[in-house]
């Protein structure tokens, strides 16, 4: 960014302007109907999650009347979605830029693992959040500088790591469950502040500062250029390489955060944590409206994407209905998610051209 | 300055990563200080020797188990190394399994080649491998099957492994004493399932299923985990909000047990006794101390790979178990599960495994 000449601002508009879609950082008007679009998705994400929560209401009375029952369902739901969440916010950003990352959930285990070693406990509390947030970095660092410099594809390089930082867990932890006997590691999953789980707290933070990020800063307007058109987002003098390699990072340090989360809520962390939890997130992303193509995304909904998992989950079980089952509505919901936006948007496109067509006429 | 500060600002964060390598590399150790030897084998140090035993014909026992993802299949693994190092006249070959019936079948099939003269094999799915066992017979390899059955009686010369059917009786057998003598007629039953798709898992929860039946006792809600820690805390959270009083739980695996607990704690949740799974060291050491719900746990020991190794041996020497009369080892032996409660734990507490 720093070394671009003067010059290329003109070229910049031009190639904004006259690209084939008018997408970018300074388009004219894509902003405020891009959002309109995204709120309306997310109305109808809040609209299925009603719907699953009156099933629950529905099937379950006698639970929905217990006293004090209906918020510690919420706070559960949104517990069991706390570790999926925060991996969801970095993924959103990576899958915006354009890229995807199946590794987060070794990374989770690495850096869980990691950080529970014997050597790292008896360092302390603060040490051990340090190991899990630097692992964290570092991986995604790793992950950002194979695809932005060694020019790997995303889905092979993040695959290459899923497996290598399996492989890392295994070995570190000699393919042992590392039990954590730390206290404040182990009150994150436990306790409360100000009535809302610590688990809570750190998922809204991250929230929060990943949707400050994302639409408040230069860093999330070029994650959206990058994403919509690299080579457009390159002409005006992006630094893409470098601004990939931060969203893997970005990544990598949700999985860090996640690695602690997880920690505290198993009371241990094992080569085997976060089986799938890259599927977990992509599939909430997705559902929560962001393009996997990139360019397109909200961290709202993929917030709600995750909510809604959860939220199945916690219904089947308050049915004891089997997990089979259970599976097979998860892939439906997927499915039927992104079939509706896809058939919103096409009509939607589809009822203007006709009248564009008809009118006339 | 602008030219210059990338560079200063790159220099100083590559010191920064070199910094946080060094520091992170030196905290990947694991080394407890205490002793590291979880094994459970059975030598030759014992008080009254087995004639078995003593040294005989040199032989090379074959071993495949699972890349160990977790505490079970860990110990399976370092359970018949160690087995295998207690005798002289065993040369111990192994190779990784990897991560699915597929991998595990070609990579037995290079071991075929080397012509071991017994394979000992924990198979990722018996019905899967099912063919390797008939192939390695064929080859004149005799195959000891650990834990996970081949359909097929030619494919195995000896099938050795744990009751999982026992298993759901005793903690079914066990539930049902208890809540009898606490004098709850109608109990709320809880279940945490491993993987559901497994054999095993069906079979443990048949068992279970049977024993509380006859007592006229059924399970409330089930729930299926991964045999992960994490799993185990995610089904458990939920089952919690499901049922908002439970009388009792039984869990499958004690490893995925310590989420369970981990789960039941976070909710602040002690109405309910629960049950575990497989013999862990720290459910034996929980169970001990009788300061959390989990009262007891019914056994499904990874000392059986011990157990496997030394009769691959004995069939390679041609040898039978002294204690039989046959010449020959058996063709197939269930290990019974047994039941650990406070009363017995310190005489299981050496069988745990970590």
């Amino acid at each position: 960014m720093t070394g671009l000449p003067a010059q290329t601002a003109p070229a910049v508009k031009e190639a904004l302007g006259g690209g084939p879609e008018p997408e970018g950082p300074r388009g004219n008007g894509w902003w405020k109907s891009d959002a309109g679009e995204s709120t309306r998705r997310n109305l109808a994400l809040i609209a299925v999650l009603a719907g699953l929560i009156l099933i629950g209401i529905i099937t379950k009375p006698d639970l929905y009347g217990q006293e004090g029952w209906w918020i510690s369902n919420v706070w559960a739901i949104l517990k069991l979605g706390s570790t999926v969440g925060v991996i969801a916010v970095g993924m959103t950003f990576v899958i915006i830029g354009g890229g995807i990352d199946l590794s987060v959930g070794a990374i989770i285990a690495l850096a869980g693992v990691w950080s529970t070693t014997v050597a790292t406990q008896e360092m302390g509390t603060f040490f051990m959040i340090l190991t899990a947030l630097t692992v964290g970095v570092g991986v995604g660092l790793i992950n950002g500088f194979l695809i932005s410099y060694g020019r790997l594809v995303p889905f092979i390089a993040t695959l290459a790591m899923l497996v290598a930082a399996r492989g890392l867990a295994a070995w570190i932890s000699n393919k042992q469950t590392q039990q954590t006997d730390n206290r404040t590691i182990n009150a994150i999953a436990a306790e409360s502040f100000l009535g809302v789980p610590l688990l809570v707290w750190i998922l809204g933070i991250v929230v929060l500062l990943g949707w400050v990020l994302l639409n408040r800063t230069t860093f999330g307007r070029r994650t959206v250029a990058i994403g919509g058109n690299v080579e457009a987002a390159r002409l005006a003098g992006i630094n893409v390489r470098l601004h990939t390699m931060m969203l893997y990072a970005l990544a990598g340090l949700c999985c860090g955060i996640g690695a602690i989360m997880l920690t505290s809520i198993g009371t241990s962390a094992q080569a085997a944590m976060a089986t799938n939890y890259e599927l977990d997130a992509i599939a909430a992303v997705i559902i929560g409206g962001t393009l996997l193509s990139g360019g397109r995304g909200t961290i709202v909904g993929s917030l709600l994407g995750v909510v809604i998992f959860s939220t199945i989950t916690n219904l089947f079980t308050l049915n004891a209905l089997s997990s089979e089952v259970q599976n097979m509505v998860k892939g439906g919901i997927i499915v039927a998610a992104v079939l509706i936006q896809q058939f919103r948007f096409n009509s939607v496109s589809l009822f203007f051209k006709r009248n564009r067509v008809t009118a006339p006429s | 300055m602008t030219q210059h500060d990338p560079v200063r600002r790159r220099f100083l964060l590559g010191g920064a990563a070199l910094g946080a390598g060094a520091l992170l590399a030196a905290c990947t150790s694991n080394e407890s200080g205490g002793d590291n030897n979880n094994a459970q084998t059975q030598g030759n140090n014992n008080a009254s020797p087995n004639a078995n035993s003593a040294p005989g014909k040199k032989v090379t026992i074959g071993f495949s188990a699972p890349a160990a993802d977790h505490g079970w299949i860990a110990a399976i693994t370092s359970n018949a190394k160690a087995q295998a190092a207690e005798y002289s006249d065993v040369t111990f070959s192994t190779v990784e399994a990897g991560a699915d019936a597929a991998a595990q079948r070609s990579a037995l099939s290079t071991m075929i080649s080397q012509k071991p003269d017994v394979i000992v094999l924990l198979p990722h799915d018996g019905k899967e491998l099912n063919a390797f066992g008939l192939e390695a017979m064929k080859a004149g390899i005799p195959v000891v099957n650990l834990d996970r059955a081949f359909p097929d009686a030619l494919a195995y010369r000896l099938q050795i492994k744990g009751d999982n059917y026992g298993m759901g009786v005793a903690a079914g057998n066990y539930i049902a004493a208890q809540m009898k003598a606490k004098g709850v007629s109608a109990p709320i039953i809880g279940e945490i399932a491993g993987i559901d798709n497994l054999e095993l898992t069906q079979e443990r929860t048949a068992g279970f299923n049977a024993a509380l039946a006859a007592n006229g006792m059924k399970v409330a809600n089930r729930r299926a985990a991964q045999f992960t820690v994490d799993s185990g805390q995610a089904e458990m959270s939920q089952l919690l909000q499901a049922l908002p009083k439970m009388d009792a739980l039984w869990n499958h695996d004690d490893d995925q047990g310590i989420g369970v607990l981990a789960a039941a704690n976070q909710a602040n949740r002690k109405e309910f006794l629960m049950v575990g799974g497989a013999g862990s060291k720290a459910a034996i050491e929980a169970i001990q101390a009788d300061n959390s719900v989990l009262k007891c746990t019914v056994t499904y020991s990874p000392s059986m790979a011990s157990s496997a190794i030394s009769l691959a041996r004995l069939i390679a020497q041609g040898k039978g178990m002294s204690d039989l009369v046959e010449l020959q080892v058996p063709k197939e032996i269930i290990l019974a599960s047994e039941t650990i409660t406070k009363e017995n734990a310190s005489t299981y507490l050496p069988l745990g495994f970590s």
